[in-house]
């Protein structure tokens, strides 16, 4: 499917900052409501990203579409008998159309490639185009998420009472959180509530430490920062205490709040993943 | 000042670095990747050793300005070589020498700027007096190691494919076998063999069958085969009585949208061995059969001898980034011990006969998402492991974490990377000491915070060197206490070396932008 019709520029500036998240971190991107319609701002991204003209890119999908994509297939990735164009040496080589141009102005005759009746606008436009595929293919920052709402609303809550009602209620902490977040966004959260895309540490999910030092005295307060070294924390006046650690000296007990969810990644079946993402999204 | 200068004079005269040189590396030398051709990161040296290594003190700690296209921000991920005295090291565009007594800069060669990824450069290889470098372009570049002067350069790859190089080049004999990376445009993967005086090919080996090649038949096609990538982007190991250079492969593309791709993808995912003079395939052995979830097989193979079942045995290990440990009889590439080193690994159905995870279908990327242990980033990665012959361990620095894998790509033929993963946790970082008989873990030191995928080195000093955030920690190797710790101003970011010079051990490690070494002061005499 080509999904390049709808407001390409609008939605521009939105997703330009999802381009410099790193190739190794998730790609969490900010929901609008709904994750069906994902593929519009993964082009966009790309066409963002690959600096072509986005009025360009929008013709040239047009001039494919009428002239090319009968052999190239829709989105450029070949038939049998014409090449995958997004896999092109010559296409990735390109630089505004030296390459390219002089193939589509002469066809190649003896590949089975008519001459096409296109203007030089025309052709610039095609490669725009073809740019901005290469791009979105070779870029996982422009990558859109699909559809994640393939669940049992039903057995969903079936699992989130037996499972996380300890914890949570539908009407309580969790209201209207299917109202907040697209379906993506919640998945991502309710697996890993702490973290994430602008995830603060609340005064609920901090860590917390305590420490006793060898005469029996014990400080704590929320987790600053440990390694085996030292362990620091700020206290409830909100002093900063710092300690050293040697080996087992002194104690320190850690309590992270948000432990549970970790220990139910080992639990969870896909199912139950899916199953409780359609009920949460349905807490509007 | 007469005298600084004649023994300046006479290092440049010391004998070029030879063939022989690598073969039994001599203490006050590094001069490959790993050390040794073995992998092991072990070194004989026990100056520093489990009883005076608490008095382990800086020496010397030097900051590189990083030049170049480097830019700011790029670390120092390259293990230095030492050869005659003086180190020399790398960053993506940035080659330094400095004195390895000293850490004083001795030339600093920049590399023009250009589109090229700089995600990392692992180091440089060296012949003679030659330096051989690649670039986030996809060049080899040839220094004069007296001067830091270009000799020549030669395309490797052609960088608009996004082909990115980062690997140190290993010289075996008169071959400076390259490897490359980049797998955002389903290009295929090689290794390549060039003439140290010319930079002219002497060989290429395709990562994937090519028609009429064995094993096709474990891709659709010679088309998904030909884009099915592979990148080996670690250097390998070298056992010069068998001439075998093995060597691990990156994953197969489209990276996890496996629809075009049917079949065990060999050889992406892989540990190959390879004859180093005529570039033929001798044996493989595949970690990742149709892997989905980019867990390169590229984590270095070490070789060394043991005893399994009673028999001793030339050897080969890989702790590989999917979570299992793997040991293989290096003569023919059998698996005698196959063993997950993480708890939480979820992929696999079982073994199959050959000792490979078969991998299960439930777990491929999906649209709505499926939970897999370890994350794309793996249960360890291109960090050293190391392998102590004394205590009979292999060190490797972990990571217990989840990921949800996403199908984004659902064509028919999908492209590039086809899909995301998004992690939702992680159950810790631990090192680990695995026995190689049975790949159990005999001792682990579970951090309390930062990465535990990290560089290690263990020494005949009954240390293992390694780091957690930071910090730069030895533990005692047998029993994996900690007896010695410095904060550095970052994290180590490359494998420490030590070497002996002037009678006195030193202990270097890379951290970011800055090298820091450590020797124990001896009594005034």
């Amino acid at each position: 499917m080509l999904n390049w019709k709808s407001s390409a520029l609008s939605l521009t500036l939105v997703l330009a900052p999802a381009l410099y998240i790193t190739a190794q971190e998730p790609t969490v991107r900010p929901g609008r409501g709904g994750g069906s319609d994902k593929g519009d701002k993964g082009i966009t991204a790309a066409i963002t990203g690959s600096k072509e003209d986005p009025a360009a890119f929008e013709r040239g999908a047009k001039a494919y579409t009428q002239n090319c994509a009968g052999c190239h297939g829709a989105t450029g990735r070949g038939s049998v008998g014409a090449p995958d164009l997004i896999r092109s040496i010559l296409v990735l080589d390109d630089e505004k159309g030296i390459l390219i141009a002089p193939v589509i102005r002469d066809g190649r005759p003896d590949a089975g490639m008519p001459k096409l009746p296109l203007t030089e606008p025309q052709i610039a436009d095609i490669v725009a185009w073809l740019h901005v595929q290469t791009y979105a293919a070779g870029h996982r920052s422009t990558y859109a998420y699909q559809d994640v709402l393939t669940g049992d609303a039903k057995k969903g809550e079936a699992y989130f009472n037996a499972t996380c009602k300890g914890c949570h209620s539908a009407t309580g902490d969790l209201k209207g959180i299917g109202g907040r977040y697209d379906a993506f966004s919640l998945q991502a959260k309710w697996l890993q509530p702490r973290g994430g895309r602008g995830g603060g540490t609340s005064a609920k999910s901090a860590t917390t430490v305590t420490v006793t030092l060898p005469n029996g005295e014990k400080i704590s307060g929320v987790l600053d920062r440990i390694d085996d070294f030292s362990v620091s924390l700020k206290d409830s006046s909100g002093d900063y205490r710092s300690f050293t650690r040697e080996g087992a000296t002194p104690k320190v007990d850690i309590h992270d709040p948000m432990k549970p969810h970790l220990d139910l990644l080992a639990k969870y079946t896909d199912p139950d993943i899916h199953n409780v993402t359609a009920y949460l999204v349905t807490l509007k | 000042m007469k005298f600084l200068l004649a023994s300046l004079f006479t290092t440049a005269a010391f004998a070029q670095l030879n063939s022989a040189t690598i073969l039994k590396p001599p203490p006050d030398s590094w001069p490959t990747f790993n050390g040794d051709y073995s992998g092991k990161r072990f070194s004989p040296l026990k100056q520093v050793n489990d009883s005076n290594v608490h008095d382990l003190a800086l020496s010397w700690s030097t900051r590189f300005n990083l030049g170049g296209g480097g830019g700011r921000g790029l670390s120092i991920k390259s293990t230095p070589l030492l050869v005659n005295g003086i180190l020399y090291f790398t960053a993506p565009n940035n080659v330094w020498a400095a004195d390895a007594r000293t850490g004083h800069e001795l030339w600093h060669y920049e590399y023009p700027p250009n589109t090229g990824s700089t995600i990392g450069n692992r180091g440089v290889g060296m012949y003679g007096n030659w330096l051989y470098f690649e670039t986030p372009d996809s060049n080899l570049v040839s220094l004069d190691a007296r001067t830091g002067k270009q000799r020549w350069k030669v395309q490797i790859a052609d960088p608009k494919l996004d082909y990115t190089s980062t690997v140190a080049p290993v010289v075996v004999g008169n071959h400076i076998i390259v490897g490359i990376g980049g797998d955002h445009l389903d290009n295929p993967g090689f290794l390549q063999s060039r003439d140290p005086e010319t930079g002219a090919l002497q060989w290429k080996w395709w990562t994937t069958p090519r028609k009429g090649d064995p094993n096709m038949d474990t891709w659709p096609d010679e088309y998904s085969a030909a884009h099915g990538t592979g990148q080996a982007w670690i250097p390998g190991t070298y056992d010069p009585e068998l001439n075998l250079y093995i060597v691990g492969t990156g994953n197969p593309n489209p990276v996890m949208a496996e629809k075009s791709r049917k079949g065990d993808n060999l050889y992406t995912c892989s540990i190959v061995a390879i004859n180093p003079d005529t570039g033929k395939l001798v044996w493989y052995f595949q970690p990742s059969p149709h892997d989905v979830h980019d867990w390169d097989a590229v984590e270095t193979p070490i070789l060394f001898d043991g005893v399994i079942d009673g028999k001793p045995r030339k050897l080969v290990a890989q702790a590989s980034r999917n979570g299992y440990f793997f040991v293989l009889d290096r003569v023919t590439g059998k698996a005698l011990v196959t063993k997950p080193f993480i708890e939480t690994v979820n992929w696999a159905k079982g073994l199959d006969a050959k000792g490979q995870p078969i991998p299960d279908p439930k777990k491929f990327p999906s649209t709505d998402g499926v939970l897999v242990s370890p994350s794309s980033n793996g249960a360890t990665n291109w960090p050293a492991p190391s392998y102590d012959p004394e205590t009979g361990l292999f060190y490797v620095g972990t990571s217990r974490s989840w990921s949800m894998y996403y199908l984004t790509d659902t064509d028919d033929h999908p492209e590039g990377w086809g899909g995301l993963d998004s992690t939702v946790g992680n159950d810790g970082n631990a090192l680990l000491a695995i026995d190689y008989k049975t790949g159990n873990t005999v001792w682990r030191h579970d951090w309390p915070s930062g990465s535990g995928v990290v560089h290690n080195l263990s020494t005949a000093g009954k240390l293992l060197f390694t780091s957690n955030g930071n910090n730069f920690i030895a533990f005692n190797a047998a029993t994996g206490k900690i007896l010695w710790h410095a904060g550095l101003m970052a994290a180590p970011s490359a494998g420490a070396i030590t070497y002996m010079l002037d009678g006195k051990q030193f202990v270097l490690i890379c951290a970011a932008d800055s090298l820091y070494a450590f020797t124990v002061n001896q009594p005034v005499k």
